[in-house]
């Protein structure tokens, strides 16, 4: 594998961008979507080059040095990419996924006219995004997460006449500032501690450490605040609820499949410093669990079609910082991976939905809609099967996996997760039952103008639910006679961190038997959970009560989110504001006061000084001889 | 041979001391005030530029008077590049004088106040 090649994946969409950027005015619109996706399925196909050029040199991690960056005193910084099994999982998903989106979003943003500039934005955001899972060094990996949060706000505001969508776009990029400190401070103490930011460099001295070393839990705990921030946990999880603002596509790339897996990246390319800190990995572990039940909880009762899946996302990250936790860094990639697939797939399904609803979201108004979109339907159902984790698809197999590993690791929690996974079940049915089936509630205009989206938006569905649908084939538990290739492949990365903390890694005490114990639970209490959202949605065919009706105590506080934006408005942001009002006023009066001050003293002087500006030659000419006269004798008699 | 009272060391030719050094003092002199009154008076343009170049040939003749007397030609290796300068401050003085003969059909220097609060 060439290193010019590999400098070639993040290159090609930042072509791309460059291209449709600065001149998206000029090139034809039909021209733009395809510049736009081509320069993403080069980088998959070169990906795909990548990954097989790994396989054949017998998967030796590869570090391709491209320049020195920042060289201050004895800290080092280079700017190079490296090459391991965690780096080709995210490349591929990232590109593969992100091809699929790039060709459903020229049929989904056709009549757009904002067309290339969401293609240039979408290729931009892809090169921070392999910026970010390629870099071998914290600093690069920090302008990726930087770059994709640039993005991100770009995207989320991109209709941006609406102020709405312009508040919720500050607000995720806020949010993400909050963690994005943390996530420097992180990377400011691994310097002092270690005095270099190379992952390998790093993590070899950082085997020298003992366990629960404070300065390693002090770094984890740091760098899981980035974490929290870019991947939506609680406390700040906030934000990506709102970013539903942005295009659906956006939301299925940046806030599904991609960006938001950037914390648990992290986390697991970190896996050794982790290893090293126990008590920041029961932190991460509680705050995943207790995210996968708040928002699953949350979800239950929403109505807006994205929203549901906004909270579902929130969800399932949760789920993989509880793996995180638990130490089952190849439980949560492989989530990562099989998230990917149906949650973009839902995304895009509920963009193929509103796309024929005519930007209608609210699922109280759709209904039946499965004889008008027969392959929107029966892709989101696989999409819904799969979330829930309901075997034979691909979300069973990772989510048994996360909750068997939990299991093991701490009893309670993996009650929360399966307590979670029963509301991630029944909200996802709800939503597919409300929206497909029974009688459509819309306008009749709206049902006039139902039709299945074009070949460009189904096509990827198709591609994405096949993926989803077989996706687990990758991570087969033994207990079902599979074997793990993904924990197979994987398994070199935690070389380093296996040596620091064996303990963590021993093989699973769980027997088959348990196993399967384990497995029924969850897949019979999902499995229930579908029934009763069929028995209410189907058979009693209920549906939500609108916003005007008076609902229970607890149904408004569900509704209504647990009021945590109202809490954090009142706690964080009116304070702020009320402060910044004050410091502004304060400004108003004494630094005007000054600055005005001093501009009214010199216009002052000035008027005085003018007068000697007649226009008059002679004045200055006679000027000039004055002057010449007084430095003569000022020299010549003094 | 009349000694010179100011440079006591320095033979200089008789046919050069036949007119004292103060005399070239006196008229370059007459000719630098003649050019400086020219130039504060006069409000013709082409007038004012050639009390100018009085002003200048003054300082020039004071040059070469003294180069002459201290037998040094160092002065007058100097008056040929003030010469040289001066033709071509001539030459765009000249221009811009035709210019604003162009733009206010006169050369009055009166005209040209626009510069002023």
């Amino acid at each position: 594998m060439s290193p010019s090649l590999l400098v070639l994946i993040p290159l090609l969409p930042l072509i791309g961008f460059l291209v449709n950027g600065l001149g998206f005015t000029r090139i034809p619109k039909s021209l733009v979507g395809i510049i736009g996706t081509l320069a993403v399925l080069g980088s998959f196909v070169l990906s795909l080059l990548t990954f097989n050029a790994f396989l054949a040199s017998g998967s030796q991690p590869l570090i391709v040095p491209l320049f020195d960056w920042i060289t201050v005193g004895s800290l080092n910084i280079p700017f190079s990419f490296q090459v391991d099994q965690l780096s080709l999982l995210m490349l591929l998903i990232i590109t593969g996924v992100g091809s699929l989106i790039h060709i459903y979003s020229i049929g989904y943003m056709h009549h757009d006219p904002g067309f290339g500039k969401f293609f240039a934005y979408l290729n931009l955001f892809l090169f921070f995004m392999l910026l970010l899972v390629l870099g071998s060094n914290y600093v690069v990996m920090f302008i990726g997460w930087e770059g994709v949060g640039l993005c991100s706000y770009l995207l989320i505001g991109f209709w941006n006449k609406n102020t709405n969508y312009n508040n919720a776009a500050r607000k995720a990029f806020i949010m993400n500032r909050v963690g994005d400190l943390g996530f420097l401070l992180g990377i400011f103490t691994i310097i002092t501690t270690f005095g270099s930011v190379e992952y390998l460099e790093v993590f070899s001295k950082a085997s020298e450490f003992s366990i629960g070393d404070p300065v390693i839990i002090a770094i984890t705990a740091f760098l899981f605040i980035g974490a929290m921030g870019k991947s939506a946990q609680i406390p700040l999880y906030t934000w990506l609820p709102d970013a539903m603002a942005g295009p659906t596509p956006v939301s299925a790339l940046i806030h599904a499949a991609t960006m938001v897996t950037a914390g648990i990246y992290m986390v697991i390319r970190s896996n050794v410093l982790y290893s090293l800190a126990p008590s920041t990995l029961e932190i991460v572990g509680i705050i995943g669990a207790a995210t996968a039940l708040f928002a699953a909880s949350i979800g239950l009762l929403q109505n807006d079609i994205k929203k549901v899946l906004a909270y579902s996302t929130v969800s399932q990250l949760g789920y993989m910082f509880m793996g995180l936790g638990a130490m089952a860094y190849s439980a949560s990639m492989f989530h990562v991976i099989t998230h990917a697939f149906f949650k973009a797939l839902l995304f895009l399904g509920a963009g193929s939905v509103i796309h024929a609803m005519s930007d209608e979201q609210d699922i109280r108004s759709m209904g039946g809609l499965r004889k008008k979109l027969p392959v929107t339907f029966i892709t989101f159902f696989i999409a819904t099967w799969a979330i829930s984790g309901l075997p034979p698809f691909s979300g069973f197999f990772s989510k048994d996996e996360i909750l068997a590993h939990v299991f093991e690791h701490n009893k309670l929690l993996w009650v929360i997760g399966v307590f979670g996974s029963v509301m991630t079940s029944f909200y996802m049915f709800r939503l597919l039952f409300l929206t497909f089936f029974g009688t459509f509630r819309g306008t009749h205009e709206q049902e006039h103008h139902l039709h299945e989206s074009p070949a460009s938006m189904t096509i990827p569905l198709i591609i994405l639910a096949v993926l989803s649908a077989v996706g687990g084939a990758i991570g087969v538990p033994e207990a079902l006679h599979g074997s793990h290739h993904l924990a197979e492949f994987m398994s070199p990365l935690y070389d380093a961190a296996r040596q620091v903390n064996p303990a963590a890694f021993l093989p699973t005490t769980l027997s088959h038997s348990e196993e399967y114990l384990l497995m029924g639970i969850s897949v019979a209490a999902a499995a229930i959970s579908a029934i009763v959202a069929y028995v209410m949605y189907v058979q009693k065919a209920s549906v939500p009560a609108p916003d005007s009706e008076e609902k229970s105590a607890l149904q408004n506080l569900i509704y209504n989110k647990y009021y945590v934006d109202e809490l954090y408005d009142n706690v964080f942001v009116k304070p702020t504001k009320t402060l910044s009002n004050a410091f502004y006023s304060f400004g108003e009066f004494f630094v005007d006061l000054f600055v005005n001050g001093a501009a009214r003293l010199i216009r002052f002087l000035a008027s005085l000084l003018r007068k000697t500006q007649t226009g008059s030659t002679g004045d200055y000419v006679f000027a000039m001889v004055l002057g010449i006269v007084v430095i003569l004798f000022w020299k010549l008699l003094l | 041979m009349i000694p010179n009272p100011m440079l006591p060391d320095v033979n200089v030719p008789d046919v050069i001391q036949n007119i004292p050094l103060l005399h070239y003092l006196v008229l370059s002199t007459l000719l630098f005030v003649i050019g400086i009154i020219g130039v504060l008076t006069r409000r013709n343009a082409i007038v004012i530029f050639m009390s100018v170049e009085l002003m200048l040939n003054a300082a020039n003749l004071l040059l070469i008077a003294f180069s002459s007397y201290r037998s040094d030609p160092a002065g007058q290796v100097f008056v040929f590049f003030i010469m040289a300068v001066a033709a071509a401050e001539v030459a765009v003085g000249l221009a811009i004088i035709v210019m604003i003969y162009r733009n206010t059909r006169n050369t009055d220097v009166g005209f040209l106040n626009k510069l002023k609060w």
